[in-house]
């Protein structure tokens, strides 16, 4: 103990894991490149599982320290909110730039897409989801979700551990739903990815959130695992959070896709809605 | 109380590896900083190096270097020099080298917040590096600017050069929003006991709403070069005007980001010469409050007034007129700073230790590119100045020179207390001068280039502009000679230079970090300081 430090603070061991992420960054950006230009399309999938690795690995340090080491004091607990906090941020203003493109083109429509949004000429113009169909149901699916993990964490907060676990199930299910309604939608878009400002927009913005749903999905079913484990306690639950909030936060992007991207231009006078 | 905290976990890791593993896995926010400022140092006079090649390039009208025509192995040039001094100098340097060896030390913590995130944030910056440098071998190289602008870099350059710089970009910008996250966490949850917000030391401010930039900024930047990579390689529609997208859209996305981006490089300089200054003076700093309340105002404000980069961009006249005005208004808060650190030498009992020679050095260079940013906010003026010269002499002195002197006012002031050896003072003090009349010699003269019309980003002109071209070309030898000389001194004070003790400065260095060892120990403020 001659060495031990007097404060509430968690100090990490030396970790391999680091330079393997960077190592793992290497490989994902190289196969990239060699995918685009058609040297290779195998590097880029080594690079992504040993990202997946590096993560697990990185992760599974991390819960040791918090269950069984220990060392995840209340002042480490309020960093990594802190942390996740912050993180959020950041992704939030990711969004934004997404955002932004949307704007750009909806309220300053050029003469290429017929001076219209959504475009309207003969070159780009499009037909465009109705947004009271498979829409609603998933701006639904992802509400009741958000319910369904609070519901969880309600059941945590008083040491039910079956009510977390049941909340989780739901949890993960529902978001699982929800990606396979997009992903139906998505095969029966009447317009496609590269023809125009349109379908970049709406594939790009749509397909990021996408992307975070499936993490978070992830996420959650990790701390299912966890939760069958006993890793939560009602006091100590720092991973349960971090997911929850990360849910909440695509929750709310959805929330904001729908209104901007699916109802409020579906509500322009030049909006053509696709039967189906 | 050692054994609730986890003491024997930290007793372990006193035993950790040595040899490469030291540093290669290290967790220690010292070890950390000093790989980064290694890196800034190597990265530092690769890009001086390229930015020989433009000068030597332009000291007179006609070809040099380059074949006749080659224009855009230039223009490869001047990107290369951009994109390496901004990304893997002046940022590794301040943020990644002298903001993790000192936010731990100066608000009394024993690490950072996340000691794995932020290794992996340095070594982030090595695939990054990669890929830039590989960028100017792989294909033609990326000739667009360090502004990555569309549609030069849509439909442009179809080669792997542009592709592999943008996706250096997205590693070095999720390296640069991962350490903002660790050392926003640090700041806010591990500061000693008794050292509120309004306690902290100005450095630790700086970094603070310098990380706060960079995590809402980049993350912009992130968006608008995956909208470039998806427009080259997957058929987006974004920038491509004939579908109905937009190649300004790529330029609001970037100085979104652009404009907080220069504040994130000159704002940890503002905090390092505020400590230089004070200590130098034996007075503490003039109106602390001001000072830390400017430096968020400078923040705030770098968000809003983006489009002053793009007033030939094609913008109603209102719009010039709202940013024309938002613009001047950073005058105000950088006015503050400037004249705070005049009032703290005013009847100080000031010393001229080079340290100090740099700050009043980065307040003279960032009043001067004050001044024409002055010039430059008014969109009418700057629709004739826009891609001059002039342009170019104002940013160097401003956010060039301003981050580059507190660089080495921040090394001169901390190498002993990083080192435990002390540089030789009159070794310094030519570094210094030799630089300051390099760069003035170099910069100087682009503001009457520029006024004449002189173009950036072209390595041929008219004879018209021979005069000044010559004597910036001479100004930058200089310049590279004293980089040189530095490299000499860091060498040199690292391995013989004389020993010093905790506080090596006397009595105007106050703060936690001249309370520990020099060198400071492996693990430092492992009882937490108590600060009144």
């Amino acid at each position: 103990m001659a060495h031990a430090g007097n404060h509430p603070y968690h100090l990490s061991d030396p970790s391999p894991w680091p330079i393997l992420g960077s190592i793992a960054a290497l490989v994902t950006a190289t196969g990239l490149i060699w995918f685009m230009h058609d040297v290779t399309p195998w590097v880029l999938p080594i690079g992504l599982v040993l990202v997946a690795y590096t993560m697990f690995v990185w992760w599974r340090d991390v819960v040791n320290e918090a269950t069984h080491q220990k060392v995840h004091t209340s002042v480490v607990q309020l960093g990594l909110r802190y942390g996740m906090a912050l993180f959020i941020s950041s992704e939030m203003m990711f969004f934004f730039a997404w955002f932004w493109a949307f704007f750009n083109a909806a309220l300053y429509p050029t003469d290429q897409m017929g001076g219209t949004w959504p475009p309207s000429s003969p070159e780009i113009g499009v037909e465009i989801f109705n947004p009271w169909g498979i829409p609603l149901l998933n701006t639904v699916i992802l509400l009741t979700s958000g319910v369904t993990v609070t519901w969880a964490h309600h059941g945590l907060r008083k040491g039910d551990q079956q009510t977390l676990i049941r909340g989780l199930w739901l949890t993960v299910i529902l978001g699982a739903i929800f990606t396979g309604f997009q992903a139906y939608e998505y095969m029966n878009a009447p317009f496609d990815f590269t023809g125009g400002i349109y379908g970049t927009t709406f594939f790009m913005a749509t397909g990021f959130h996408g992307a975070h749903v499936i993490i978070g999905t992830i996420f959650l079913a990790v701390c299912l695992g966890r939760a069958y484990k006993g890793h939560f306690t009602p006091d100590h639950h720092f991973g349960f959070e971090a997911a929850a909030w990360y849910w909440h936060f695509v929750d709310v992007v959805w929330l904001f896709l729908f209104t901007f991207i699916y109802w409020w231009t579906s509500v322009q006078p030049s909006a053509v809605l696709a039967a189906h | 109380m050692s054994s609730a905290y986890g003491g024997a976990h930290d007793a372990h890791a006193h035993h950790g590896p040595t040899g490469w593993k030291r540093w290669a896995y290290s967790t220690n926010h010292k070890d950390i900083g000093t790989m980064y400022l290694i890196f800034a140092c190597i990265f530092g006079l690769v890009g001086g190096l390229i930015s020989l090649l433009i000068r030597y390039e332009l000291q007179e009208p006609g070809m040099q270097l380059l074949a006749e025509g080659d224009y855009h192995q230039f223009n490869v040039f001047t990107t290369a020099h951009g994109l390496i001094m901004v990304f893997f100098l002046i940022m590794p340097a301040l943020i990644g080298g002298f903001g993790n060896w000192f936010i731990p030390l100066m608000i009394g913590a024993p690490d950072m917040a996340f000691p794995r995130l932020n290794n992996m944030s340095f070594w982030f910056m090595i695939p990054s590096a990669i890929m830039l440098v590989g960028s100017v071998f792989a294909g033609d190289g990326a000739g667009t600017g360090w502004t990555v602008y569309a549609p030069l870099s849509t439909s442009g350059h179809s080669g792997p050069s542009v592709d592999m710089a943008i996706l250096a970009l997205h590693l070095a910008g999720a390296s640069s929003i991962l350490s903002s996250i660790n050392f926003i966490t640090t700041i806010f949850n591990m500061r000693a006991p008794g050292m509120t917000l309004h306690r902290m030391p100005l450095f630790i401010w700086s970094q603070l709403i310098t990380t706060f930039l960079l995590l809402l900024s980049l993350p912009v930047l992130a968006g608008a070069i995956t909208m470039l990579l998806t427009d080259r390689n997957f058929g987006t529609a974004f920038y491509d005007a004939s579908r109905g997208g937009d190649p300004i859209l790529y330029q609001h996305l970037f100085w979104f980001f652009g404009h907080p981006e220069v504040y994130v490089l000159v704002l940890p300089a503002f905090g390092i010469i505020s400590h230089v200054i004070a200590t130098f003076s034996k007075k503490p700093i003039f109106g602390y409050l001001g000072m830390a309340y400017a430096m968020l105002a400078i923040g705030a404000v770098g968000f809003i007034v983006w489009a002053h980069h793009m007033y030939t961009a094609g913008m109603s006249v209102d719009t010039e007129a709202y940013f024309l005005a938002a613009t001047l208004v950073i005058a105000v808060p950088t006015g503050i700073k400037i004249f705070s650190w005049l009032a703290t030498m005013w009847g100080g009992s000031i010393e001229f230790k080079t340290p100090m020679l740099w700050a009043v050095g980065l307040i003279f260079m960032f009043t001067v590119g004050g001044v024409t940013g002055v010039v430059l906010a008014n969109s009418p003026v700057t629709t004739a100045f826009h891609d001059t010269y002039y342009v170019v002499g104002h940013f160097h002195y401003v956010m060039a020179m301003g981050a580059l002197f507190g660089i080495f006012s921040g090394w001169y002031y901390w190498i002993g207390k990083m080192s435990g050896r002390q540089y030789n003072e009159t070794l310094g003090k030519w570094h210094f001068w030799l630089t300051m009349i390099g760069v003035n010699l170099t910069f100087f003269p682009m503001h009457f280039s520029g006024l004449a019309g002189m173009p950036r980003r072209i390595p041929d002109y008219p004879d018209a502009f021979a005069g000044w071209n010559y004597i910036s070309s001479i100004g930058s030898y200089v310049a590279f000679a004293s980089a040189l000389l530095f490299v000499y001194i860091a060498i040199k004070t690292i391995t013989s230079g004389e020993r010093v003790g905790a506080n090596y400065w006397g009595e105007g260095a106050t703060g936690l970090e001249w309370t520990v060892d020099s060198p400071a120990p492996h693990h430092t403020h492992e009882t937490m300081p108590q600060v009144r």
